[in-house]
């Protein structure tokens, strides 16, 4: 394959308009497509940009490309629909560097929207009916939601390491401890460790508390080039690196189930275009649907070494007064996740950047790493985002 | 015993036809490129070490050992095992992985461990499917 450009395109676009629907958590009066119209509208509304100055609609879902842009009664120049799982928003900003440095769009607009817990306007579709891969060699065997396929990658990794349940079960006290600063969040009420250990196993080593929360939610992003953010209302965050990878779709083919692959090539492409090192950012948003993939993420990422990801986060390190604040939001496990959290993570950066965080404002936050799983630890997508280029 | 099985069952297509009428017959069929001599699973007509077309069928031994493998609690209507069963991968002698259940020992991670050897069991769970299941070897 021949070398990227992407290192030529280090902070040449801005994250200028960032925003959640106007509720996240459960939400039965709301469809998925008014999720992604509310958090369009209120991305537009930050950046100060109406529906006309878009040029490229960046979606994904259960709809068509088409689908996002007619209900929005945007006609775009530029589509875009890919689908790799809940990181594709991070990809999807890829993407938007990519077509706005082309010059094939100046305003992009990224979108998502899921009712993942009411189910509402979520149509049908099963990936995993009885003719492909997933239904043919893997639902046989019993497999039931997430947990039982990311339960295989985290027994491989306490194998290989010596990684305890004990370990993991920090991140969800640490992003506990986040999340009661965050008026939003799903779940606020302190956690230990034990209440971790001694919640209800769904699929060992998984218990309940190791797992995200189930919402409804919607976010969005303008995305433009430096020349126009120039003009608009909101300091620019700037995209310095980015990265995105597969290496596998079904979780039975993971290349090896204690290394998160893509999660290394996504971040090597992205530490690479940005210049950027580990000690360099102020905040990690590390996409959190159980304990265990942040652990692989700060693994992956070179936060730390292979196998030192439980150590790592030991004593309150990614919690508020630590020494990496880690998904301040609250994230997946207390915060929200409608099943496609990945933008969540970016809108987040983009507050903490930008100083509007309240009572859980990194002080100083001038660089953010967002990192992303998509499908089964699958695929990977990775931002490196900041205040200054 | 077998109108009663509920649990998913695979709907062959035909690049996977011969491993599902092979489970039929109680072997285990997996392919070998004839190019680069990987051997691979799941079936597919191109090589994913190489993409070449040039690919053969042949039996395995049915002897391997557990990769990883989860304990299954929760979150399921249907299964195919009474809960908590095991829900594993295996990694087969000739090189490929694949996800099946280990049986034959209590569904405890205290009785369950990573790389111990596993050895093939067809269960032949309706008149029409039979699935590849593994105990400790
Ligand atoms: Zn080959």
């Amino acid at each position: 394959m021949a070398r990227d450009r992407l290192h030529e395109m280090r902070g040449r676009v801005a994250i200028v308009g960032a925003a959640e629907s106007d509720e996240v958590g459960r939400l039965p009066g709301k469809s998925a497509l008014m999720l992604h119209a509310e958090a369009a509208h209120n991305a537009l509304a930050d950046a100060g940009l109406g529906a006309k100055d878009v040029d490229a609609v960046l979606s994904t879902g259960r709809q068509t490309a088409n689908d996002v842009p007619e209900y929005l009664g945007i006609r775009p120049r530029y589509l875009d629909n890919t689908q790799m799982g809940g990181c594709s928003f991070i990809a999807h900003l890829q993407h938007a560097l990519c077509i706005v440095e082309a010059g094939v769009a100046e305003v992009v607009l990224i979108t998502h929207g899921e009712s993942g817990a009411s189910r509402v306007g979520m149509g049908g579709g099963d990936r995993f009916a009885p003719d492909t891969p997933p239904g043919q060699f893997e639902m046989p065997f019993g497999i039931g939601g997430p947990p039982t396929r990311y339960a295989l990658a985290q027994a491989r990794h306490m194998h290989e390491y010596g990684t305890t349940r004990e370990q993991v079960a920090e991140v969800a006290v640490s992003t506990r401890k986040w999340a009661q600063r965050n008026p939003r969040a799903l779940m606020r009420d302190p956690i230990t460790v034990d209440d971790v250990l001694s919640s209800r196993a769904i699929a060992w080593p998984i218990h309940l508390l190791d797992c995200c929360v189930v919402t409804d939610g919607g976010g969005a992003l303008v995305v433009t080039s430096a020349d126009r953010a120039k003009d608009l209302r909101r300091k620019p965050v700037w995209v310095l690196g980015t990265g995105e990878a597969t290496c596998h779709s079904i979780i039975s083919q993971m290349p090896r189930f204690h290394v998160w692959d893509a999660a290394v090539m996504a971040g090597e492409r992205a530490w690479a275009m940005s210049g950027a090192k580990p000690s360099d950012v102020d905040l990690a948003m590390l996409y959190d649907a159980f304990t265990i993939v942040p652990i692989l993420a700060l693994e992956a990422l070179g936060f730390c070494k292979p196998g030192e990801g439980g150590a790592f986060v030991a004593n309150g390190r990614t919690a508020p007064g630590g020494a990496l604040p880690m998904n301040t939001n609250g994230g997946g496990l207390s915060y929200t996740h409608t099943g496609m959290y990945g933008m969540f993570l970016l809108v987040e950066a983009v507050r903490q950047l930008r100083g509007e965080c309240g009572e859980r404002q990194v002080a100083g936050a001038k660089t953010a790493v967002c990192h992303g799983t998509g499908g089964i630890l699958s695929a990977s997508a990775t931002a490196i985002l900041s205040t200054e280029r | 015993m077998a109108e009663e099985y509920k649990a998913p069952l695979p709907n062959p297509t035909p690049d996977s036809k011969p491993f599902w009428e092979g489970a039929r017959r109680h072997e285990l069929r997996l392919q070998r490129c004839r190019t680069c001599s990987e051997a691979y699973f799941y079936p597919r007509n191109v090589c994913p070490g190489c993409l070449s077309t040039d690919v053969e069928w042949f039996t395995a031994s049915g002897r391997g050992t557990l990769h990883t493998f989860s304990i299954v609690h929760r979150g399921l209507k249907v299964t195919p095992l009474p809960m908590p069963y095991v829900l594993a991968v295996v990694e087969l002698e000739e090189g490929p992985r694949m996800m099946t259940n280990l049986v034959g020992v209590p569904a405890d991670p205290e009785h369950v461990r990573c790389d111990m050897p596993v050895v093939l069991e067809w269960a032949d769970v309706t008149p029409e499917a039979t699935l590849p299941r593994f105990r400790p070897a």
